[in-house]
């Protein structure tokens, strides 16, 4: 097996919330172009930790983050480090599928406007390009201008993908995308995870271990703030090192 | 245990007292509505809105008082949407809960409550004397414009706070600077709401006497610019009310006003419905 590529890595991460720790000493090297699974019961730290990688932690009150995140080697939490840029190349999807009340069209032309994309041609690429290849064209190119908020919940997710593809981004952060959507729905989108990681790394926060199971390649399971057990999906799921990872994952704790 | 028959019972009262409450408050709308309509319809030929006062306004029309009004108001509204707006992105958008954001609120809140004439005062000392305006369009324009600021930078902030906090994250998300998640997602959603307190500060700036009449003046001549003293409808209606000028011509501008008031909330609210429908 070929050696792969980190394409980011924690060290020492610690992260409040006024006084309460949210994230406890992590250490971990996310591995590009794989899908690194992030499972651990309500409250323990997973989309904290997802957060605290595109620095949208921050724009809580009162937070405050410890230790080190590297993107391709270099530190996210440097001072004067352009976190507009950051964000740019690390995108996130969503819990809840927010799409913005605009139209399809505009929807995924917002990231790329924003960027500073002003040609009209450029930007219709961009959009059909992005919706291709988050699996929604077929669906919608024949009413892309009319409202995101008609889509059916899987789709406005997809079209949220498609957004965040626009930016080209390098990192798609996921925070529980199926978490509102019905099983075929959620089956359309792991598809979508496999196409993408062709491209892209993926981190996912997912409360169904099957889906973990099924999507990951990677699979970290967190419990109070610490990253307990982090490892291949296969062994996590089959020979946990951890006593209470093995509980998690077979469904007697959590 | 209550027993059905009181529940009831206190079903039928309270619905008694609901439905008089909301009668009561109709009815005398109507009546005053009525009133003024009834008295003053009969005075508004085309020639009332097409010349000017003539003898103290005893005679002729209410062209330059028509005018002082939209002036006025315009003026009040160009300073005070934009100033307002900014104030309420500031607070919302650009602050933490800070003893700077509390101060300005309080200052706000206090401001609201202040009764028009002290605006008046104010406005004549400040702008009218000290800045050596003198009675004119911009002292009163701006006069208001400190009048209807509070109610401007609530009904904004209110608007803007009823963004879901999910727009600004997927902005951010994006890449977005903070300017453009304000310009690009709050905005667009939030300006209906603002739209309405423009709206409301206009009808109080056409309706506003007491602090026009110490900083605009009560001039019946066309202004000519800005620094022209005006009269405004209100204050015109005012005057020939209470001098004993003509009450017929009093009845007249009122009605004149009640119709000025409910064109602009019609062509606002056609406007404002216009709007929602294009944005998909």
């Amino acid at each position: 097996m070929q050696e792969l590529n980190t394409k980011i890595e924690a060290r020492g991460l610690n992260f409040y919330y006024g006084s309460v720790q949210a994230l406890k000493n992590i250490n971990i090297h996310i591995k590009e172009r794989q899908i690194t699974a992030l499972i651990g019961p309500s409250g323990c730290g997973k989309s904290t930790f997802l957060r605290a990688l595109n620095r949208t932690n921050e724009l809580i009150p009162h937070t405050r983050t410890e230790g080190s995140v590297m993107l391709d080697g270099e530190e996210i939490y440097r001072p004067g480090l352009d976190v507009v840029g950051l964000r740019q190349r690390v995108g996130m999807v969503f819990q809840r599928p927010n799409p913005f009340p605009k139209s399809i069209y505009e929807n995924v032309a917002f990231g790329p406007k924003v960027l500073g994309i002003y040609s009209r041609r450029e930007i219709e690429e961009k959009v059909e390009k992005s919706l291709k290849a988050a699996a929604l064209w077929s669906e919608v190119a024949d009413r892309l201008h009319t409202s995101a908020l008609n889509l059916t919940l899987g789709q406005q997710q997809r079209l949220c993908i498609a957004r965040v593809l626009a930016v080209e981004p390098e990192v798609i952060l996921m925070d529980e995308p199926c978490s509102a959507l019905d099983p075929i729905a959620t089956l359309k989108i792991e598809e979508l995870m496999q196409e993408l990681k062709k491209r892209y790394t993926i981190v996912i926060v997912t409360h169904n271990m099957q889906q973990a199971a099924r999507t990951s390649d990677w699979a970290g399971f967190f419990l109070l703030g610490e990253l307990l057990e982090y490892g291949p999906t296969a062994d996590l799921f089959t020979r946990p090192k951890d006593k209470r990872t093995e509980n998690y994952v077979t469904g007697r704790y959590g | 245990m209550i027993s059905n028959r009181t529940r009831y019972l206190t079903q039928n009262v309270a619905k008694v007292l609901i439905w008089t409450a909301a009668l009561l408050t109709i009815g005398v709308m109507m009546l005053i509505l009525f009133q003024v309509l009834a008295e003053g319809l009969p005075v508004l030929h085309p020639r009332f809105f097409l010349d000017s006062p003539k003898n103290m306004g005893r005679e002729g029309g209410i062209l330059s008082t028509i005018v002082g009004t939209f002036a006025l108001t315009l003026v009040a509204i160009v300073f005070a949407a934009p100033l307002g707006v900014g104030t309420a992105i500031f607070l919302r958008e650009y602050t933490r809960e800070t003893r700077i954001s509390r101060i300005i609120r309080f200052g706000t809140d206090c401001l609201a409550g202040v009764p028009s004439i002290i605006f008046g005062l104010f406005g004549f000392v400040f702008f009218v004397i000290f800045l050596n305006m003198g009675w004119s369009i911009l002292s009163g324009g701006l006069t208001l414009a400190a009048m209807i600021l509070p109610t401007i930078i609530s009904t904004a902030e209110e608007a803007i706070k009823t963004i879901p906090y999910t727009y600004r994250e997927v902005s951010f998300s994006l890449g977005g600077t903070r300017w453009q998640t304000v310009t690009r997602t709050i905005l667009p959603s939030a300006i209906p709401g603002i739209f309405t307190g423009i709206i409301l500060s206009v009808g109080r700036s056409i309706g506003e006497t007491a602090a026009v009449i110490l900083t605009a003046g009560s001039s019946l001549v066309m202004p000519t610019s800005l620094f022209s003293p005006i009269r405004t409808m209100s204050v015109h209606f005012y005057i020939l009310a209470r001098e004993g000028i003509s009450m017929e011509m009093a009845y007249g501008t009122g009605a004149a006003l009640i119709l000025l008031v409910l064109i602009v909330n019609t062509a606002a609210n056609w406007l404002l419905n216009r709007y929602i429908r294009h944005r998909v």
